[in-house]
């Protein structure tokens, strides 16, 4: 296991290459596309074209690239309803995703989960769950399948900071560390519950690498805004799991730009914070860190259009999808497709 | 042949499906070397190793969310909540998400597992540990519910749920763990969402579940002979899916209904039922449909107050006696 790191300690020396070039583009063209998605996620909801709610997760792209890229085929992920990111990190669709939101038929599931339940079996991603913490022992029973079957995937549970007050937190920990389980979990700390601080409603400073003692845990607290820092962290973790050592919890310290959810404008942050990360914002790190790492303008910027048109023909095809038919109002809610209770 | 208990069935039930099929797997607390707390699962962890029959932490939601991670990629895991009542400290997992999860992914999740449990009353453990909640499962759609009154029925709808591909919630009833039943030799399939005629009749039909259906039974024996009231008893076994078809032929051939119902007053499984009749044999009726019910209250645990609130053997004799014979 790698060491802990501190979110205020400096960054490592950038000449260590253990990353290398390819995986760096791969880090990028992921919190670039993420970016870009979630930017057109919110300007989709101001046309109405999006319904219901949306949690984006615009500044805290580097902890979804991280994870996707050090995660191998197989792996699995369990995300919250702030799981935009997480599902396009494993390879997810940009129409697959915004159709979703958009509730069409071309949407991951057709229009019949909405955004806070993105799921794409063929990626990995078994589920976005929107009850907190619920989905903390679900990916403790999919390490258990792993490790009873002896097959060497990892499952790797997302979940925001307001998760750790939440008994299921606590049970999952508890429950994967007595079973030494191949599973990660990964708190992304971006200072805020919902709206409420989570440092006013929390007993310690780090909410959860500072409970990994009590699960006989390793105390991790990462910058969750280097991608480089999470990448790292994510498979040195990955490759315990996969090892037979047991689960890992690593508290990724971010920040998210935009309120809870579409219906919050965030007011209730003290003014000149979001200032102060933005100076962090993570894309704009990676693409510093790009340059210095010696890659060419043209390749960032060959990226970065790819994206947007990437972007543009997702949104096109998503409006150009009309809505689900009908039948499935009462398909698959038991094993024969329907709906039958009676006979 | 052999004369089994309840008990005994239930430990039978799982040992049959876990030889059967090496997905199999059981969790749940002091399951294990300990046997359960019922005594239901002795000699499991003896033949299957710790590998297949897990003790777990005091950790409801850590059982059932493990139990579905586990069923969704691939194992087929049965769990075991102590007491139905403590179903509400994870009824989130029943509640939201394995029966939600096939539905809002749109079919690319299944969640095949069952959730065993020790429910009802008539034991004396006070308000806490002795509630039939079968009803609460029931109005959530995407699971199964099953509550069988025999070993017999313990084994085959165990057998059913742990091969049927949705969750089922399986409400063992406490106070039957020491009755006996004849059950026979080797393998045991029943099938969900079927109805047993128990008792045939002619005057009027008695649906009954769980701990209710030897006393249905016992109240017709007594019908018959003091009363002279033939009474058809059927055992509804699956609340989900739910053998409509029966009974709307019993009352479509008696004309009278009577549901006996462990469960408090508001939304017990019988309204529904009742309802149902209303909706499609209103026509066939002779008379009010009449549900015998415990009342709207806590139970209580001192045992003459408890004996009290649970329909008795009595008190669906008296009932159906009045409400027939004036």
């Amino acid at each position: 296991m790698a060491s802990a790191k501190d979110a205020t300690a400096p960054n490592e020396s950038l000449a260590n290459d253990d990353i290398g070039l390819d995986r760096r583009l791969e880090l990028f063209r992921l919190q670039v596309e993420i970016r870009d998605c979630e930017k057109r996620a919110f300007d989709l909801f101001l046309q109405n074209l999006i319904k219901g709610t949306s949690h984006l997760s615009i500044g805290q792209e580097a902890v979804a690239a991280g994870f996707g890229v050090a995660m191998r085929k197989g792996d699995k992920s369990f995300c919250t309803y702030r799981g935009h990111a997480h599902t396009l990190a494993r390879g997810a669709s940009m129409e697959g995703m915004l159709g979703e939101l958009m509730l069409r038929d071309i949407g991951l599931m057709r229009g019949k989960g909405g955004s806070m339940h993105l799921t794409s079996v063929e990626h990995g991603v078994l589920g976005s769950y929107a009850i907190i913490g619920a989905h903390l022992p679900i990916a403790c029973g999919s390490a258990w399948r792993a490790q009873y079957l002896g097959e060497k995937d990892v499952s790797v549970c997302f979940f925001g900071d307001g998760t750790t007050n939440i008994g299921a937190f606590h049970e999952a920990l508890n429950f994967a560390a007595v079973w030494k389980l191949p599973v990660v979990f990964v708190c992304e700390n971006n200072l805020y519950m919902e709206y409420t601080p989570i440092s006013e409603v929390t007993a310690v400073k780090h909410p959860a690498a500072d409970r990994a003692a009590a699960y006989g845990l390793e105390r991790i607290v990462v910058d969750g805004n280097d991608a480089d820092v999470v990448y790292r962290i994510a498979l040195a973790a990955l490759e315990m799991a996969r090892n037979g050592g047991g689960p890992s919890l690593i508290e990724c310290l971010t920040y998210r730009h935009s309120g809870h959810s579409r219906a919050d404008p965030a007011k209730y942050r003290p003014p000149g914070e979001l200032e102060e990360w933005l100076k962090r914002d993570p894309v704009v790190i990676y693409r510093e860190r790009l340059r210095e790492f010696g890659v060419k303008q043209e390749t960032i910027d060959a990226v970065e259009a790819e994206s947007k048109r990437k972007v543009e023909a997702a949104t096109e095809a998503c409006k150009a999808s009309p809505q689900a038919p009908v039948e499935l109002l009462t398909a698959d809610v038991y094993a024969d497709g329907g709906w039958a209770w009676r006979n | 042949m052999a004369e089994l208990t309840y008990r005994d069935a239930v430990a039978r039930g799982i040992a049959q499906e876990m030889e059967r099929d090496e997905r199999v797997v059981f969790l749940g607390e002091d399951i294990g070397k300990a046997g359960g707390v019922f005594k239901t699962t002795v000699g499991l962890y003896e033949k299957f190793g710790p590998r297949r029959v897990r003790d777990t932490p005091i950790s409801e939601q850590a059982i059932l969310g493990a139990a579905m991670g586990a069923a969704m990629t691939g194992l087929r895991p049965i769990a075991e909540i102590m007491f139905a009542d403590f179903l509400a400290v994870c009824f989130d997992y029943v509640a939201n998400e394995m029966s939600k999860l096939r539905y809002m992914s749109n079919g690319q999740l299944a969640c095949p597992l069952v959730i065993r449990t020790g429910n009802g009353g008539g034991v004396r453990f006070g308000a806490q540990h002795s509630q039939a909640v079968e009803n609460w499962t029931m109005m959530i759609p995407g699971v199964k519910v099953v509550a069988p009154s025999s070993p017999v029925d313990v084994i085959g709808l165990m057998a059913a749920a742990v091969r049927d591909p949705d969750p089922v919630i399986f409400h063992e009833h406490k106070a039957l763990y020491a009755i006996k039943g004849e059950v026979p030799d080797g393998e045991i399939l029943d099938k969900l969402g079927t109805a047993k005629i128990l008792r045939p009749g002619r005057d009027c039909t008695i649906v009954a579940l769980a701990l209710m259906v030897p006393r249905a039974l016992a109240a017709a024996e007594i019908l018959r002979q003091e009363h002279g009231v033939d009474a058809e008893v059927i055992d509804v076994r699956s609340l989900v899916p739910l053998d409509t078809q029966t009974i709307l032929a019993s009352v479509a051939k008696t004309g009278r209904l009577f549901t006996v119902e462990e469960n408090p007053r508001l939304c017990g499984w019988g309204a529904e039922i009742v309802s149902i009749v209303a909706d499609e044999a209103f026509w066939d009726l002779d008379g009010p449909i009449v549900r015998i019910t415990t009342p709207h209250i806590p139970l209580p645990a001192a045992d003459h107050l408890e004996d009290l609130a649970l329909p008795s053997t009595s008190r669906i004799v008296d009932k159906v006696h009045r409400v027939l014979n004036g």
